[in-house]
This record gives C-alpha cells, structure tokens and sequence, in this order.
C-alpha cells in the first residue's frame, strides 16, 4: 500500500497553484490527505501531478461577515472546531465537526477537502447544504461562485472541473436567537454517517414556525434539503405532527444501498433522526427564549 | 525517473537532512530513512492510528502524510520521549496500569494522548474515550488505556500543584 | 532482595520498557545487508484457471529483481503442497501450492512474487504483471455450496463437503422419543478475522557457505514453521532457524503456515540475497486466515422440570479453499456445545464445506464462542418456553461440583473424551448474577420501560478446553556467570510471557523477574516447541519452566551440600546464592557467620560446568541446567460466565453496553493483573463478533469487505468498563494448578450480548438467531416497531 509515482508540486500561491491546474490535466490537488492519501496508497488514484496545498496559507482563514461565515478552502477541521467566532456564530458546526472523524484527522483535514471530495455522509456537506453554502471556485484568469444545487453533482461529484480548485466555502448564517440540532447515526464514534440530519429554526412570538432549514444526508448521492416541508412548514405549530410530516417527507428521500446498509434502513433513519433533530431544535429554540 | 527533494527535518530534536522520493509518505521516511523503527504501521489507510506522530507538536496520521510535507518542521516520534531511561509520566502509567500488551499500537496511541493531555489535563473518562477513539487496540479492550491516561492527568495535576 | 513469593503477584512487566520507547522488534523492524523487498501478485477472482503469466514488463523495471510464478519455483515446491498438520480420517484434504499452479481457488491466493529493491518499486512492479484467467464458477455460501449440484469450490472434487463427522453420545433417538418438550433453532453465525494490529510479515535469508536458511516471521510458533519449512524444503535440521521476534497481536491466525512464507524462503535461496514480505493491510484482508460462517441446524429435548435429555442437530461450516487445520475449528466448536450443562444424549453431524474463500480457522476462542451460542441460545429457548428464569434454568441444568471430574462423552480434537477436571458452575454463575444485581434487573427493566427505554439482560455459561498438548518445553540454564536463562518455544504475541514464566522460575530460584532472562521463539534455543494458541502457553510452557527450574535448584542445592558440608534440606536459593535457610530457628538463623556459609549460582555453575582434565563428580549431569518438556495427560477445563446489560434504541438499533460482568475460573493466577489484561481484550473481541464485525462477500465469493472502513473493530467508544470476578480452583493436571486464560473473556461473551439484545426487545417479540446483530437487522426484526414515535 504505497502510492504510485507522481511529479510534486507544492505552491505558495493561489496563483501559482492555478497555473500548474492549467498546465497538468492529470493532476489531483492535496488538501488534508485524509481521503485522498488513503485512496493513493490504495493505487485507486494514481494522478501524474500531485498539487499540494499546504503551504498555501492565504487559503486558511475563517471569516465572519454580516450575513456569511466564510472559510478557505485549507482551513483545518480542527481550527474552526476551535475559533471563537464559529462557536458563537455556528454553534450546530461544532457540533456536526465533533463526528467528522478523529482527532488526528481533523487536526489535518481541511473544510476544502472534504467538501471537494463530497461523501454523502461528510458532515461538512451536510453543512454547506444547510446553510444554502455558496461555492467560490478558481481557476486560472478567472473565477465563479455557484450555490449549493449547482455545486452539488451527484455521488463523490461535484461541479468542480478540471483545472479549477475550490477556494473558498460562504454559509449564509443565521441570525440569532435560532434553534438548531444535529442528529447523526454512525455504527461507530466517528464513523462516516449511515445517515445526519441537520435542522435551524426560529419560531415566532406565538410559536409557530418562522423559518426553518433541514438537510439529510447519508441517504441519497448527495445531502438534500426538504424543501417542500420547508416551505409547508412556516405558520404551523411544532408538534408531533410536524415532527411527522418532517419524518415522512424525509422518507421520502430516495435512498442509495451497499453491500453493508439497505436503502430501506437509511429510509428510516431518515425517518427518525428528522423527527428528533425537529423536535430538538424546536425545544432548544425554546430554552433559550426562556433565558 | 523518481521525482525527489532535498528536505531537512527536526526529529526528536534532532536535525536530518536527507534526499527523498516525494512519494514516500512520512512514516516509511521516519523508520526506513532514520531507522526510527517505533512508529508502526498497522493500516496505511488512516484508520488504527498506529502511525500516529507529532508534527510541530500536533498528532498526526504518519501514513497520510509525504515526508516532503515535513519539511522544516519538527517531528516527535516515540523514541523522543523517554530522557534516557527515564519514562513520561504517561509511559509510566502505561506501564503501572497494563496498558499494553503486544504493543504494537502503543506508540501511536502515546503520541496521540500526549498531545491530548497538553490540551485537556483534567479529562473525563469520556473525553479519553472519544480522544482515543482514532486509535485501534485488539489486545487491551482499552480500559487500561483510558485508566493509564486518567492516572496520568492525575499524577501531572499533583506535580502542578506541588510546584 | 526478593523474598515473597512471585506467583501470584502483579509485578510489572519485563516486556514494557522497550514497547515505550520505541525499541520493540517486530519483523518490519530487521534490516538485513542486501535484503530486497517483496509483494504478491494474488488472484482477483475467487475460482479461475491460470492460462499465461506474462511477466515481461514488470521484469524490465530498473530496481526489479525477480518475478517468482509457480513454474520458476524449486522442484520441491512444484512437487509438494504445504503439509496439513492435523490430518483427520473423515477429512479429503485440499491443501495449497506456494503459488498457485494451474487454479486459482480465492480472491487474494498467491500466484507470483515481485521482488524489487523495495516495497514501493515492487508494488509498481506488481501492477505490470499481467495474467490471463479463465474463470470458473465459484462457491460463495457453504450452505448452497453443501448441495450436490452446486459448482465444485476445486475443479476436482467430487464434492464440496470435504468431511463430515459425527460426534455422538447416549442414546439420542430415546431422548427425543421419551419427551414432549422439543424445541428447535435455526442459528448463524459469522466471526470475522483476528485482525492483529501488525499484519503478517516474514524474512528469509539463505547463507549458500554454510547451507543455512535463516527465517524471521511474525508468528505463533517458530517450530511448526520450520517443521512445515524442513518438509518442503529438503534441508538437514541444523541448516534451518527459524525466528520468532516481537509479535503485535495473534489471536489464532498467526499459528497457521502460508504460502508467502515458503515463497519468500524460496526466494532468498533462488536470489542469493535477504527478502522481506510484509504484508499490507489490503493483503490482510483478503490472505490471513478468518474464522467466518456456521450454520446451526439444531434442537433440543428437555423434560418437564426444563431438564436436558438431548441435544441433536447439524452444523455446517464454511471451511474457506483449503484445509491447513483440517477440521479442527468446527470440532471444537461441536465439542463446546454442551458446556457447563448436563447433556445425556447428544448428536451433532459435523459438514465442512469447501468455499471459495481464504481458510478458515481458529480465531481467539477457536470455534468455542460460537457452540456456546448455540447452547445459550437453546436455554433462553427453554426459558420463554417454560416461563422460567433464565438464570433458573440454567441452575437446573448445571453439573455440580460434586460430579468432577466429569465425562462429557464428546471426543475432543485432541481424541480424548472430554473430561471436565475441575470447576464450580453454579458459583460461578452465582457469582458473576450477584456482582450485576441480577436480581433487581426486572424491577429495574419495567420501570425503564415506562420511560420508553428498552434494556435487558443476557446470560452465558462456558466450559473451554485449555492447555491443549502435546506439550511445550522451557530449558532452563544458569550460566558460568550466575545469569539465569529460560528458553521456551513458546511465542507470546503480547500475552506477557517474559514476565509470567519468569515468575515461575524466579520463585524457584529466590530471585527477582528481572533476574530471569526470558528468551522465546527461536528454534536454535531450544529443540522442540509447539507455540502460543489455544490457551495453552502458561499450562504447558508454565509447567515446564516450573519442572525445569525445580531441577536445577535441585542440582544447585546438592552441589552445594556437598561444598558447605551441610544438608540438601537445610538449603535455599536467595538472591543469587545456595545457602543455609534462614527459617527461624532453623540452621541459618540470622548469625553472621552462617550467613557466609552460602555458594553463588555462579560459582556452583562452574563446577558443574566441569574443569578441563577432571572426572564428573558422582557422575553428575554437566552443566548447571535442566530442560523439561510438560505434557499434560489431557486439556484442562476453565470455566466463566458472562453476564450482559444492554439498551437498545429502538428507532436506530443501536445497541450500548451498560454493564459487563464476567466471573471466571482459570485456576491458579500467575499474575493477576495479566490475566485481567487477557480478559479484558477478550471480551473486547466478542463484542465486535457480536455487535460490528462482518466479512462480507458477494455471491461470486468476491470479498467486499477489505478496509478497516468497512470492517468495524470496537473503538474506546464501544467497550464498556469490565467487571471481572475471579474464581480460583486449582487443575489436578498439572503442577501449578493453573488453566489457560487467553479466550476466556471471548468465549462465553457473544451469547449474552445477543440474549440481551433479545431481552431488551421481548415486548416486541423478536427473537435473535444469529451473530453478529447490526442495528439496520435489529430495526428489520422490530418491523413497525422501530418507526417509534414517526408511525
């Protein structure tokens, strides 16, 4: 299990990392290493051109604005576990973060890697999704930003093409008060999810639902937002019956299967995680209007 | 044919220079290059934790990382713990407390709790647990592991206090 | 000063220091001049024929040596296959070839070596050689395989039920005839691999002056490798050694003798030069022997009070392609059903089945775990059935301690009727329900219900054969200098022999551990050996060291007597020293001048060593040394029970651990905290067979489970705190009283996580008849149950 030969190229730039995009098609860019180094020792990748990001430090960075939380792509798992202003602003992605992983790992993984490797159970996918994410990619002489739906391919795939890198990931945050959950089941502590789900709300003076956001991931190719549910949702009450509707739109999902989990059993997951992420969030909402 | 690059790294202190394929990940580097033959490999995939080393004091996956990407950096490596025959507290108590058996897993997870006792002296038993849970033991059953680093907050807080 | 007694005691370990600080040995760890590196070409397909092997490119590559295929193999390697150890006579075996001729019988068989300067260049190299296959129907479940129309698992066979065998005793027919309590079970059962922390690894170097083959392998028992090396090989004993270095785990797999071991061997003698194989955790996968699936056809005849009258049933087993162990796994496992209980008839039909899968074989517990589920599951059965305690039931079926010893009429694999030796079942029991308040468990489980929470309890009861023979030795030698050396053919992989047969000896020699040097696994230190499995190590290798060292304290002592002009019986050994006993008011007591009336090991060594030109005294034995090689009459029986608290979640399946007891009884402890050590890893082990571990393969036998991604070890997050309650009978069978202790926490502990799980969910009905049991299975078995509060 060692990996293949490659030519390495480890740019200080963001400049410099697009022009060697442009110059090598066969290349793959190194972010953390801890998805992609494991499939190059496995020789299932094997790029000619290995583009390490590492040194470039202008693309770690958390930055809070007004309305978006903005993180370069090279800003490790474990950094904005540990900033300040994501624990304030964010709390649910600390929350969603403490499953990504190991500490090890996190102390290495990027929000970049992860999100341009796009598993459908990674929690920072779930995330972007929840926080209807805006994707900045660069390549070389120009730049696009797309939104989530775009951005969002299909299974490991992403809009990102050859010659591109992701550069820089915007959640459109939430003003608070806000209630938030996040619900994951993995077989093990840190394990990629089988399925999470993520929920932020508010609830109006008489305690209907104002605005909400839920994404469930682990189920389908790519995590997916109940919008319908979403929209039918303001104006009602929180309830056992809402949780249902929530659970019932989210078994709606159409869901994938392997050789080690049905699609019927991440239905239900789907199924049950949403109804208690709801409710938690709602109740969470609650307690602190109380405070 | 190989692409390689000169690159100069501390290691337990220890200064290396040395020419490298960029492929060679950190870990073969550390035991084939410099003999260092402690850090072990028990997956190559990220996953046991064996592996386990500091790179600027910070616990990482040494199967996932190039020795190229540490160049210029400082790397721990178990052999860099011990002062002579003299064991860490968390050596000590590993010992104490039969927290190994084969060993083989050893040196990833005392690499790993060290840095995790710098950053949290006065854990739960649940916070050992979960900051343990990247490392695979079969031997131990890990109750003796998380024992061994729960009396090593307790020794460390006793010597704060003393001083 | 050493004076109390060191058996017994915790001292702390000889092995830790150098595993601390980075200065353990394992096999990756050798550097030899000149070795070259080495990587397998292996079959991607579960059953094809060979057409070609064209090795020309990967040939060509600069740093590239030698690409080995079966065809370029020395002539007594194309000859002969590896040698099967255990042979049976209702066995057809199939055993391998170093590198596979003609047919290719499982995903991951070697079939050609690389040999390159090193590892990365021989993995490049490996993706170069290419080889045409044409495949061949292949055999996926053993069960499907058992059938006569089923495709053959080996071109040749005429059937893939390579044995079947009979275990048989009483009158069965009767006791099914004469009750009208019959229940029966369907049960599977999987058990996935050892999953050893560093895989397999190997160095062969051939020294073509001297005709020597110098062997380093991580393994559990240097001996049967060079034995399996003489066979194949044609060497002379003397020019073959075999070395067994630190060893990071084991657990059954490690014992076996492979097919890269012969290749690497033959690659050195070819060469010229050292080769190193270390196996990748890819390879692991898909080359190391597993334990896998049993299917359990079985029922049960009790009578009204819920007593046993018979036991009878099928089991079929899936052996994998080969048989290097023969039948031994799913014997033990027949022979283990009865366990602690009272079975006066009893009728197992044993079918191993040929698949097209790496081999089967023992895995820490050897079979034994699953022929306890088997039987725990029957008498939770019994239980539902009558409405009794499950503990009750248990209680009405246990052989007493009166009975002992206790013939169970089953033939163990070592052909000897099982005869329980020794043991206390019902306290046992008792002891380990007390420790979790079993008692209150109801109470405590209805009102957890009210609040929606489902928890319940399991119970397990096993009987496990231990300190298997024939025998292992220890040679025991005190040096010219006064240096004490113990050497065993024993091989620990982390069960902390260095320390525990140095107790042994250290009693017998008035010394401290650290006085003992502990040398294992090397077959130029000792003649013959057998190896670390099966719990046997401390039986066997303990005894012998005990036996060995009484000797030479013996020898000591009459040399002394002899030199001091005093009584054999007035002497002790102390510190280094014979000398008079300072037993209060004995000879020796406490004055000064008798204390200098003593002899150093050292100098009694010297004159048993001889002097040059002077005839042995009384014609003594040269040498101040003894070696002895245990063999016990027949195993010795340790006994547990393992008593489970789980909740389940019942809209995920998720099964948590609340508490864990398990009472046990492995006669005299050496070293307590050793043992609670192989406890505790041990339990660790069944909970991944219960709860997480699973080989997966696809209907064509292609293995889809080849990362520690997708095969789940328990983390620290999914083992709980263990409760351990120790019973001590001592064995009769041997000199120390002890039993083996290195799968008793595995043994009895899959059967009540599962009946746990069982409980926990009994008012939904399920009912559990296989393991492991995975929270997307337990949500299937709840149905319209687990959608909870969304239904």
């Amino acid at each position: 299990m060692k990996p293949a030969r490659f030519t390495y190229h480890d740019p200080a730039a963001i400049a410099d990392v697009l022009a060697l995009l442009a110059e090598h098609e066969d290349s793959r860019l190194l972010a953390g290493g801890q998805s992609l180094m494991p499939m190059m020792n496995f020789r299932f990748v094997q790029p000619a051109h290995l583009i390490d990001l590492n040194r470039v430090a202008e693309l770690g960075y958390i930055r809070a604005d007004a309305g978006t939380l903005a993180f370069g792509a090279m800003t490790r798992q474990r950094q904005i576990q540990r900033d300040a202003n994501v624990q304030q602003a964010c709390p649910i992605m600390i929350e969603a973060l403490s499953h990504v992983g190991h500490r090890q790992t996190r102390a290495r993984g990027t929000i970049g890697g992860s999100i341009s490797h796009f598993d459908p159970s990674a929690e920072l996918c779930n995330m972007a999704a929840l926080h209807d994410a805006q994707f900045v990619l660069a390549r070389k002489g120009n730049q696009r930003t797309l939104g989530f739906d775009q951005f969002a391919r299909g299974y490991l795939t992403t809009a990102i093409e050859p010659g591109e890198m992701l550069q820089e990931i915007r959640l459109q945050r939430w003003a608070k008060p806000y209630g938030f959950a996040f619900e994951e089941f993995a077989m093990r502590h840190g394990d990629f999810a089988i399925c999470a789900v993520s929920v932020l709300l508010t609830l109006t003076g008489s305690g209907a639902i104002d605005a909400i956001a839920i994404a469930v991931s682990g189920v389908a190719p790519t995590p997916q937002r109940l919008r319908g549910f979403e929209a039918a949702a303001r104006g009602q009450m929180p309830g056992h019956a809402l949780c249902r509707e929530a659970a019932l739109q989210a078994a709606a999902i159409e869901a994938m299967s392997d050789a080690y989990t049905t699609a019927a059993y991440r239905t239900h997951l789907a199924r049950v995680l949403t109804y208690r992420a709801l409710e938690k969030a709602v109740a969470r909402f609650k307690s602190q209007d109380m405070t | 044919m190989s692409d390689t690059r000169n690159i100069s790294v501390v290691v337990n202190g220890k200064s290396y220079q040395r020419t490298v394929d960029t492929r060679r990940t950190l870990g073969d580097f550390l035991r084939l290059d410099l003999g260092l033959t402690g850090t072990h490999f028990g997956c190559e995939h990220g996953v046991c934790g064996a592996c386990t080393v500091r790179v600027d004091g910070t616990a990482v996956r040494s199967c996932l990382m190039l020795a190229v990407q540490a160049n210029g950096k400082s790397v721990q490596t178990v052999e860099g713990m011990a002062e002579g025959d003299i064991l860490t507290p968390l050596q000590t108590a590993f010992r104490d407390r039969h927290a190994l058996q084969c060993g083989f897993c050893t040196p990833g997870i005392l690499m790993t709790m060290a840095e995790f006792l710098e950053e949290n002296p006065a854990p739960s038993e649940a916070d050992v647990r979960d900051a343990l849970s990247g490392n695979l033991c079969r031997c131990t059953g890990y109750q003796n592991i998380v024992d061994a680093v729960l009396q090593t907050a307790d020794t460390l807080r006793k010597t704060r206090d003393a001083a | 000063m050493m004076s109390e007694k060191s058996f017994g005691t915790s001292p702390k370990r000889k092995e830790d220091f150098d595993l601390l600080t980075g200065r353990g040995r394992f096999v990756d760890d050798i550097v030899l001049p000149g070795m070259y590196a080495a990587a397998f070409v292996r079959s991607p397909l579960a059953h094809a024929r060979i057409k070609s092997i064209d090795a020309s490119a990967a040939l060509a590559m600069p740093g590239v040596h030698a690409v080995i295929s079966h065809h370029d193999l020395p002539a007594t390697l194309r000859e002969r296959r590896l040698p099967l150890f255990v042979p049976h006579p209702t066995l057809t075996s199939r055993m391998q070839h170093a590198l596979a001729k003609e047919e290719v019988c499982y995903v991951g068989e070697p079939v050609a070596v690389v040999v390159a300067d090193n590892r990365y260049l021989a993995e490049d190299a490996l993706h170069l050689v290419e080889i045409d296959y044409e495949p061949l129907a292949a055999v996926s479940d053993c069960k499907a395989g058992a059938r006569p129309d089923a495709p053959r698992a080996h071109a040749d066979l005429e059937s893939n039920v390579v044995s079947r065998m009979l275990s048989s005793v009483g009158d069965i027919d009767a006791a099914f005839r004469e009750t009208p309590h019959v229940f029966k079970e369907e049960i599977f059962q999987h058990r996935g691999g050892a999953f050893f922390m560093e895989c397999r690894g190997v160095i062969a170097s051939y020294d073509a002056v001297e005709g020597a083959l110098l062997v380093y392998v991580s393994s559990q028992g240097p001996h049967r490798i060079k034995r399996a090396l003489l066979d194949l090989f044609d060497l002379s004993d003397t020019q073959i050694r075999v070395v067994t270095p630190d060893v990071g785990g084991g657990f059954g797999p490690k014992g076996s003798f492979y097919a890269e071991y012969a290749a690497i061997a033959a690659c050195a003698m070819m060469l010229g030069h050292p080769v190193k194989w270390i196996e990748d955790r890819r390879e692991n996968f898909v080359a190391t022997h597993q334990e896998r699936d049993q299917y359990w056809d079985v029922e049960i005849a009790v009578d009204a009070e819920a007593r046993i009258r018979g036991l009878r049933g099928v089991l079929t087993h899936d052996n994998g392609a080969y048989t290097p162990w023969g039948i031994v796994l799913p014997w033990i496992s027949v022979a283990t059903v009865p366990g602690p209980y009272i079975v006066p008839a009893y009728h197992i039909e044993l079918r191993s089945v040929l698949t097209n899968k790496v081999m089967a074989t023992p895995v820490r517990g050897a079979g034994r775990p699953e022929g306890v589920v088997v039987m725990e599951r029957l008498m939770d059965r019994i239980a539902r059935e009558f409405k009794l305690d499950p503990a009750e039931v248990r209680r009405r079926n246990f052989i007493q301690p009166s009975q002992m010893p206790y013939n169970v009429g089953v033939i163990f694999r070592d052909g000897k009727q099982v005869v329980y030796d020794s043991g206390d079942y019902p306290a046992c029991q008792d002891a380990a329900l007390q420790t979790i308040d079993y008692d209150a468990f109801r109470a405590r489980q209805a009102e957890a219900r009210l609040k929606g929470r489902y928890i319940g309890i399991g119970i397990g009861n096993a009987v496990e054969g231990t300190g298997l023979g024939p025998y292992e030795g220890a040679a025991v030698k005190v040096a010219t200098n006064g240096r004490i050396t113990v050497s065993t053919g024993a091989t620990p992989q982390g069960q902390s022999h260095k320390t525990t047969l140095a107790q042994i000896a250290a009693d017998q020699f008035g010394v401290s551990i650290d006085a003992i040097r502990v040398e294992t696994g090397d077959t130029s230190k000792i003649s013959q050996g057998i190896g670390t499995f099966a719990a046997r190590t401390a039986v066997n290798a303990g005894s012998s060291v005990h036996l060995a060292s009484v000797k030479v304290a013996a020898k000591a002592k009459a040399i002394a007597a002899k030199l001091l002009d005093v009584r054999e019986e007035d002497l002790e050994l102390r510190d280094g020293y014979v000398q008079l006993a300072a037993l209060p008011g004995g000879p020796g007591a406490a004055s000064d001048n008798a204390r200098q009336v003593r002899k150093s090991l050292a100098e009694l060594a010297v004159v048993a060593a001889g002097m040059p030109g002077f005839a042995m005294q009384d014609g003594a034995e040269p040498g101040l040394e003894s070696t002895a090689y245990f063999t016990a009459p027949q195993s010795t029986y340790a006994n547990g029970t393992a008593v489970v608290e789980v909740e389940v979640d019942i809209e995920t399946g998720r099964v948590t651990i609340l508490r864990l007891v398990l009472a046990h009884d492995c006669g005299m402890l050496i070293n307590p905290m050793v043992v609670e050590g192989q406890v505790m890893g041990g339990v660790a082990h069944a909970i991944g067979n219960a709860l997480f571990e699973r080989m997966l393969y696809d209907d064509q036998a292609q293995p889809l489970s080849t990362n520690f991604g997708e095969y789940l070890l328990p983390l620290a997050t999914d083992v709980p705190r263990i409760e351990i309650v120790h019973q001590e009978t001592a064995s009769p069978l041997n000199p120390l009283g002890i039993k083996g202790a290195g799968e008793s926490g595995t043994i009895p502990t899959i059967a009540p996580i599962i009946a746990a799980v069982e409980d926990a969910l009994s008012p939904f009905g399920v009912r559990i008849l296989e393991a492991p049991i995975t929270p997307q299975r337990i949500v299937e078995l709840l149905g319209d149950a687990a959608l909870g509060r969304t239904r």
